[in-house]
Order: structure tokens, then sequence, then C-alpha cells
């Protein structure tokens, strides 16, 4: 058993390390969380250090990406900022996942009534854009990277939950499933023992590509000034100063959003590439 | 095929019903009250006006009252009158927003039509090719880039430092006395970016779906059935392979109708366009319940109908779903 385990490891490592993109992709993942990590180490300047002498300074020696319209440095906040967005993006993923995961199981496993209730849950929560959804819900909630989090994690859960729902449909059919069954195993035993791991790969797809997306609607809800509010240095409020000062700071706008199509290129690239890695027959046409 | 529609129907009412139900509750017992924002800031509003203003919306009725309330008006098509002084109705709000929302997303729609089917097709027929290849570059940086960020990097290249195009609105300050067609160019120009822009994201998707459809059409059998009895190569592709790989994007139309009165509350911001998501944003911080719930459902039912239309022409366009 640990033998056949290794292999398909390997089989999935070989096929991964061959795949250019996948391979750039986590190099750009891994980039963003070396710099998450070193925050401090690496931030030339203190994020929230104001300094009116050098308002709105173009990239130079001294602010390699210049500085914004209280004299703060660009470069330290984006460093900074990059802890913001990944939080952001784990936590408000694995809501998801959890919700997702757990209502598609229960979706899939006991059919019937429940399932019907279930989908039809999803089919509602589908009928509102995303988007929507999402401002319906800041406009009545402080807004905080808290709320934030919950909000896109609460929001985001209905593709995962198809996803795991068609998964545990076919898996509950295996004989591995009605083995267990047969020995008297119990319903929580069998969901989350047995089944449960043989759904993890396209589980874990969807986390890396719904990690991209929370990212990218953090920063667009930051952008709009419902989301991180400042000082708190996030990629989207720092694109709103760019937004305000638009004729006279280019700096301002260019960077922060090359970080974010950076990050979000990423975790795409990962995703995908794991998915094709994981069984080639899924290939996506990409 | 009339049973099948009937019963789509039928199914759509308690969904219809579940998703208003849904934001009716949410909407409610969120935090926030409209008198709140209506008279905290005004220092000679007494607590008993502020009674007399909840009573005027029906606010002071338990929750039920007022959701039963809600859908009687809404099977007489009335959506209710708006919360904001200017006490008008909820429809005449949210039309007065549509033409200009719907002519940004029509303009788009047909942009994304047009380009992003025949780069699928090439790049499906040549793959592999460097025209594929760059395509593709393209298309993942579509998928990862904000179009928030997008807009801005156009605006400060267009229309600051190449100064062609406006950044803001949608008219000129001195329209009104331009002639006819000066007024029309000056639309036309403050449109160009809005409608390139929301088009960006479609672009990407679908020139990447058509790609695949081609792709998986040109290995079936009857492409090479095609190729074997002599038919040129334009022949093959155009006449056998293209129809086929488009079928599938007869539900992506359909499932774009909602969109079509949709747009984007980040557009509306960058843009300072009039749209409607710009109305829904400002009603959601004024508690302006009214105008919300209409908006809510409006869109819902255009989803609703959007699937519908989707899964119809599909059955119509295909013979072999007909069937089954």
């Amino acid at each position: 058993m640990k033998k056949k385990r290794e292999g398909l490891l390997n089989e999935f490592w070989y096929r991964f390390s061959r795949n250019r993109l996948a391979v750039a992709g986590s190099l750009l993942v891994l980039l963003l969380f070396v710099v998450s990590f070193l925050a401090p180490l690496l931030s030339p300047y203190d994020p929230g250090a104001i300094n009116l002498k050098e308002v709105l300074s173009p990239p130079s020696k001294d602010h390699l990406l210049g500085t914004d319209q209280l004299g703060r440095d660009v470069l330290s906040r984006m460093i900074w900022g990059s802890r913001i967005s990944l939080k952001v993006g784990f936590v408000a993923t694995g809501i998801a996942i959890l919700i997702g995961t757990l209502l598609g199981a229960l979706s899939g496993y006991y059919r019937g009534i429940t399932d019907s209730l279930i989908m039809r849950l999803v089919d509602i929560m589908l009928c509102f854009p995303t988007f929507f959804l999402i401002l319906a819900v800041i406009a009545f909630l402080e807004p905080s990277i808290w709320n934030i989090m919950i909000i896109i994690g609460l929001t985001g859960w209905m593709g995962i939950t198809r996803l795991v729902r068609a998964d545990f449909i076919t898996l509950r059919e295996r004989e591995f499933v009605q083995a267990a069954r047969v020995i008297g195993a119990g319903d929580s035993r069998i969901i989350f023992i047995h089944m449960l791991p043989n759904a993890m790969a396209s589980i874990l797809v969807a986390a890396t590509l719904g990690i991209a997306g929370a990212i990218l609607t953090e920063s667009a809800l930051s952008f709009l000034g419902i989301g991180v509010q400042p000082p708190t240095p996030s990629w989207g409020n720092m694109l709103t100063a760019g937004k305000d000062n638009i004729d006279i700071a280019w700096w301002l706008s260019l960077f922060p959003g090359l970080a974010i199509l950076l990050t979000v290129l990423g975790f795409n690239l990962l995703g995908e590439g794991i998915r094709d890695s994981l069984d080639p027959r899924l290939r996506s046409g990409r | 095929m009339i049973r099948y529609l009937a019963k789509r129907l039928l199914f759509m009412i308690p969904l219809l019903f579940g998703i208003t139900l849904l934001s009716f509750a949410v909407i409610h017992i969120a935090p926030g009250s409209p008198t709140d924002l209506q008279t905290d800031l005004n220092p000679r509003a007494s607590a008993e006006m502020k009674e007399r203003l909840r009573a005027l919306y029906d606010l002071d009725k338990p929750l039920h009252v007022q959701y039963v309330l809600w859908l009687k008006r809404l099977l007489a098509l009335d959506l209710g009158t708006s919360f904001s002084p200017d006490r008008r109705p909820v429809t005449d709000k949210i039309l007065e927003r549509l033409p200009i929302t719907i002519t940004i997303n029509v303009l788009s729609m047909i942009l994304i039509f047009a380009v992003a089917i025949p780069i699928g097709v090439l790049s499906a027929v040549r793959q592999n090719s460097l025209f594929d290849k760059v395509t593709g570059v393209f298309v993942f940086i579509g998928f990862a880039a904000p179009t928030f960020w997008l807009a801005l990097l156009l605006m400060i290249l267009f229309g600051i430092h190449l100064a062609w195009l406006p950044i803001s609105g949608i008219r000129s300050i001195n329209y009104e006395y331009l002639p006819f067609w000066s007024a029309q160019i000056d639309l036309a120009r403050h449109l160009v970016l809005p409608v390139f822009l929301s088009a960006f994201g479609g672009l990407a998707g679908l020139s990447r779906y058509m790609r695949s459809n081609m792709l998986e059409v040109i290995r079936q059998d009857y492409i090479t059935t095609a190729r074997a009895k002599g038919l040129s190569e334009r022949a093959v592709i155009y006449r056998h392979a293209l129809r086929n790989a488009l079928l599938p994007v007869i539900t992506i139309l359909g499932l774009s109708v909602p969109g079509l009165i949709g747009g984007s509350v980040i557009f509306d911001t960058i843009f300072a366009i009039p749209g409607r998501l710009q109305l829904f944003y400002m009603s959601a911080m004024a508690r302006d319940y009214p105008v919300i719930m209409g908006i809510l459902f409006i869109g819902a039912v255009l989803t609703l109908i959007g699937n519908l239309l989707a899964d119809l022409s599909y059955a119509l366009a295909d013979p072999r779903i007909r069937v089954s």
C-alpha cells in the first residue's frame, strides 16, 4: 500500500515538474510567502511612516517604487500588503471549503431530500451575482478585514459543494465504500475516513483557484473603500490612492496592481498545474 | 416541449420565493435603519417624529407582515416607492439607469463575440503555433489582472499622457451646445474605455472556451470523414467544425442575459457612470430597502430567465438533446 502511494506521488511530481507554467506558478506563490514572512526584514521603511517632505515623489534610489500622498514608501507598503492578501485569500477560501465540503458531502452521500434541499440552496445563492451579494452585506456591516474574509467565504462555497457532491455520488457506489458499510462502519466514519480523502484532489484544486479569486475580490472591495481600511496597507486600497492622484502619480497605480496580477496568476497557474498533473484526463483546454 | 417549458416556469416560482425571502431577511435584519440615517443628523428630529417616519415606511410592523405587504405589491407588479426624500417609484428609479448600462453591456458583448470567437477558432486550428501561445499568455493575464487596475492604466495612458480620450462621465460639460453628430461622437469617445474594459474579462474567457470546443470537435470522427472525402481544409474547418463548436456558445449567450443589465460597480465608480450598480450601492448605503429589493429581484428574475433561455435555445439548436 505504501509503495503504491509513493508511486502515485512520484508520478504526480514527474508530471508537475515537467509543466513549465505550473512550476512558474509555484515559484510566484513561494516568492509571495517569503516576502510576507520576511516583511519586517525586507521593507526598507516603516509602512506607516508619514513623511510630508516627500509627498508623491516618483520612483528614485531612496524610494524604489516612489511614495504616496502622505510620503509613505510604496515598496514597504506593498510588502506589508502581501500579508493582507495572503491572509484574506487563505481564511476566506478556508471558510468556503469547509462549508462547501460539508454540504457537498451530505448532499452526495445521503441524496434524497437532503440533496434537493442543499441543491436548491445552491441554486438560490447562485442567482445573486457574488459581487452584488458581497456589496449588499458589506453596506450593512462595518468594513473590516474579518468581515471581508467571512463574507467572501460565505458567498464562495457553491462551486465546491457541487464539485464534492459529484465526487461523492460516484464514490458511494464504489466497492470500498460498500465494504465499509457491510462491516458496520457508521455514516460519519464512511464520509470522513473513507470517502473524503478520495475527494481531496478536486478540493485542493478548487482551493488553490479559490484563493486567487478571493484575493481579487478583496482587492476590488478595498479599492472601493469597503474592504480593508486605511491606514492598514492593502494592494486594493493603495490603488484607491492611485486613482485619486491619477493625473500626477502613475507609480501609485502601476505597482500595487502588478503585485495583484502576479499573485493571482501564480495561484491560477499552480491550481491548473495540480489539476493537470493529478489526472491528465481532466486536462482543461487551457 | 410545452410541458417541459411549463415545468421549468413553475419550478422558478419557489426559487424566486426563496430568493426574495432570503434577501428580505438579510436586508432587514442587518444593523442600521433608513430612519436612523435620515434623523440622526437632524438636531430637530424628535423621537416621536422618528416613530411617525417608521410608521410611514411600515417599519413598525413585524417583519413577516412587512414581507407579505411587499409580496402583495409585487403581485400587482409594483416594487414600492423609494425611502429617499424624492419618494419616487422604485421601478422608475431602476428604469432610468438602464439605458446607459445596457448600451455599454450590449456594445461590449458584441465586441466579445466578434473578437473572441475568431481568436479561439484560429488558436485551435493552429494549436501550439506562435499565435496560439501568444493568445494563451494574454488569456492568463486577462484572468488574473484586476479590471479596475487595467482601467487605471488605460486612463493614465490614453486619458492623461496621450490625452486622446476623456476619462470620466458619459458626456462633456458642453454637451448640450454641441450639434447632433458631434454630440454622438462625444458620447462614443466617453464610452470607448468602459466598453473595452468590460469586454476584457469576457474576451479571455470566451476565447479559451471557444478554443477548447474547437479542439474537441476537430478530433471527432465526422471531421476525419470530411477530410477523407477530399473536402478542402477551409470547408472542413468553417462548414463542419465551426458550426458544431459554436453550439455551446449559445448557452453562454443565454447565461449572459442577466449580465446585460448587470454592469460593474467598479466601472461606475471609476468612470463616474450613473449606472445601475451605482444606484444599488447608494441605496444600500442609505438603507433604501425597496430599491435594494427591487434591484435584487429584477436581477434574480433575469438570471432565471437567462438560464431557461440557454437551455431552450440549446435544445432547439441541437437535435441530439431534443430527443433525450
